[in-house]
């Protein structure tokens, strides 16, 4: 572990001093907070809603309704828009603080002068894996307790507020999107190690949000209801991933792989 | 401190390194020469545990390469071809940084102690970035040094360095070899090589020659007297053959090369066979052959005294 928390806060230490990556890991969690809490403020306790029902609502969201009037199921449903987009977070975070971290040193080649000390691939695969995946995931852990005690603020009903502590928030929030963000990291490694340029690894890992935006726009359009049941099987299928995509990372990441094969 | 029995690597269909057997003992600075794309660079990483070999073994401070691989880490310092240093960290965060993952007990000390010895002390806390190619350079020296490694590999340190650092960095070199250290260094810079070095490998994919500096000269070109005259004749050369301890006479310019074994005791009966033909001696010298003539030699290409 110590060998992995020095080279953590090395990357820390130098990758933070780019503005690219602060602007991503700072706007990211910005923007996805203040969005609901304005769209919170904009709709209101009622905020012109007061006549919309439950039969307004896609007949497939409008069964997660219980106990909520109309107007806050209609809160409700543009919130739970945001769960997904909060998935961005531990997405594209670790992609980008992981390109700039694996493919600069690259760049620069100080991978062989750091693979020439003693510590171990598995060490080298963690120190530069959490320090990308940990920003990520306390940066969402932090948006999402920022909007639930800004929702709480802002007047929010009792009923929507209890909706934000349901299992399907809290898995999402606190189990999925750590997955994710292992997911990112580990893709992340597999296109650093065939590109040489920081902002392209990213680009092309950014990729990555695919499956989310599909995911999204499925439960815009009403086709797919994001419940309890939906994100328990996205943290189980993760999970199943994370531990494929991690075996390729860490067989990547091996010396002489490293500096034979990587371009 | 480094021992080798048949090493060799395989990439694919590439012979990289075939058939390495060498020693480098403790308080030895072993020269390791070669062309580009010779497997230098491969050696020295199969060496240093960076990369595992396909064939034979080795081991270095100890430990052997493939079974050991941590722990010989610990007791290997490497200067890579390029420095590799965080430029957007300070001279002395790189130090620390480094001097931690090689578990240095004392990484103030050490830090201060290699700045200093280099002269990077008063730049410490500026970012690498704008150091410039010769600072880098020596502070990646610094950073092979700072766990006090028993073996130390060094590709090209001078490169890039002025005529001071570089003799700053020869005379460390020099410090290193009376504390007993191994030193094995890859360089193009020849004459370096035959100021520094106690034995050098010619090496392309094996090693085409093995001994000390002096040594290589006499094998492969004996020792030879140039006779500067004010002009030459074939009779000359014709005479000279005849007499003993005459191995070869050859005529360049204005110049007569012999090939002789002790030029000490033949010299005054050159010079009087010269004088009684009529030839007018202007100068003797012995042709100092260069490690540069070897290495070409070796290597396949017209050594430079041939072409002079």
């Amino acid at each position: 572990m110590h060998k992995i928390s020095i080279l953590m806060r090395k990357e820390w230490s130098e990758v933070f001093k780019n503005r690219l990556v602060l602007g991503t890991v700072g706007f990211m969690p910005l923007m996805l907070t203040a969005l609901p809490l304005v769209l919170l403020r904009v709709m209101g306790g009622d905020g012109g809603l007061g006549e919309v029902g439950t039969g307004d609502m896609p007949a497939s969201f409008a069964q997660l309704c219980e106990g909520l009037s109309g107007a806050e199921c209609a809160q409700y449903f543009f919130v739970t828009e945001f769960l997904l987009l909060y998935m961005l977070m531990p997405l594209m975070i670790p992609v980008t603080i992981a390109a700039y971290s694996i493919v600069g040193e690259k760049s620069t080649r100080t991978l062989e002068p750091l693979l020439a000390t003693p510590i171990t691939t598995i060490e080298l695969l963690a120190g530069k894996g959490l320090a990308a995946a940990l920003p990520a995931v306390a940066a969402t852990w932090l948006s999402f307790g920022v909007f639930a005690v800004g929702a709480r603020l802002l007047g929010v009903g009792p009923g929507l507020l209890a909706k934000l502590a349901d299992p399907m928030w809290l898995i999402a929030i606190f189990v999925v999107g750590p997955l994710l963000a292992v997911a990112s990291v580990s893709f992340a490694v597999m296109i650093s190690s065939r590109v040489n340029e920081p902002r392209v690894a990213e680009q092309l890992a950014g990729l990555v949000v695919l499956p989310l935006l599909l995911l999204f726009f499925g439960q815009v359009s009403g086709l797919i209801l994001l419940d309890s049941r939906l994100v328990l099987w996205m943290a189980l299928g993760l999970t199943v991933l994370d531990a494929v995509l991690l075996a390729f990372a860490v067989q990547l990441f091996q010396r002489e792989s490293i500096l034979t094969r990587w371009k | 401190m480094i021992v080798t029995e048949r090493l060799g690597k395989r990439f694919g269909d590439l012979q990289a390194v075939e058939d390495l057997t060498l020693r480098v003992n403790a308080g030895e600075v072993f020269g390791f020469l070669g062309p580009n794309g010779a497997g230098k660079t491969t050696t020295v990483r199969m060496l240093s545990a960076l990369i595992g070999p396909t064939s034979g073994k080795a081991w270095v401070a100890g430990c052997e390469v493939g079974k050991q691989d941590g722990e010989l880490r610990r007791k290997v310092g490497i200067l890579t071809e390029s420095p590799g240093l965080y430029d957007r960290l300070s001279a002395e965060r790189n130090l620390e940084f480094f001097a931690r993952l090689y578990e240095v007990a004392d990484v103030a000390g050490q830090v201060e102690r290699y700045l200093r010895l280099l002269g990077l002390w008063e730049r410490r806390h500026e970012p690498v970035g704008g150091f410039s190619k010769g600072m880098r350079q020596k502070l990646a020296i610094a950073r092979a040094m700072l766990h006090e490694p028993q073996v130390v590999f060094l590709d090209e340190p001078t490169s890039a360095l002025d005529p001071e650092a570089a003799r700053l960095v020869r005379e460390f070199i020099g410090e290193l070899k009376h504390e007993g250290r191994a030193i094995f260094l890859c360089t193009h810079n020849l004459d370096e090589a035959d100021r520094l070095c106690d034995r050098v490998a010619v090496f392309r994919t094996r090693i085409l020659a093995l001994d000390t500096p002096a040594a290589l000269r006499r094998q492969l070109f004996g020792r030879s007297v140039v006779f500067h005259l004010r002009e030459v004749a074939p009779a000359y050369a014709d005479r000279l053959r005849a007499l003993p301890g005459v191995s070869s006479v050859q005529i360049v310019d204005r110049r007569l090369v012999v090939g002789l074994d002790d030029p000490e005791g033949n010299n005054p009966q050159l010079i009087r066979t010269l004088v009684d033909a009529g030839a007018d001696i202007q100068f003797v010298g012995e042709l100092r052959r260069t490690l540069e003539d070897v290495y070409l030699r070796l290597v396949g290409q017209p050594d430079a005294a041939e072409t002079s």
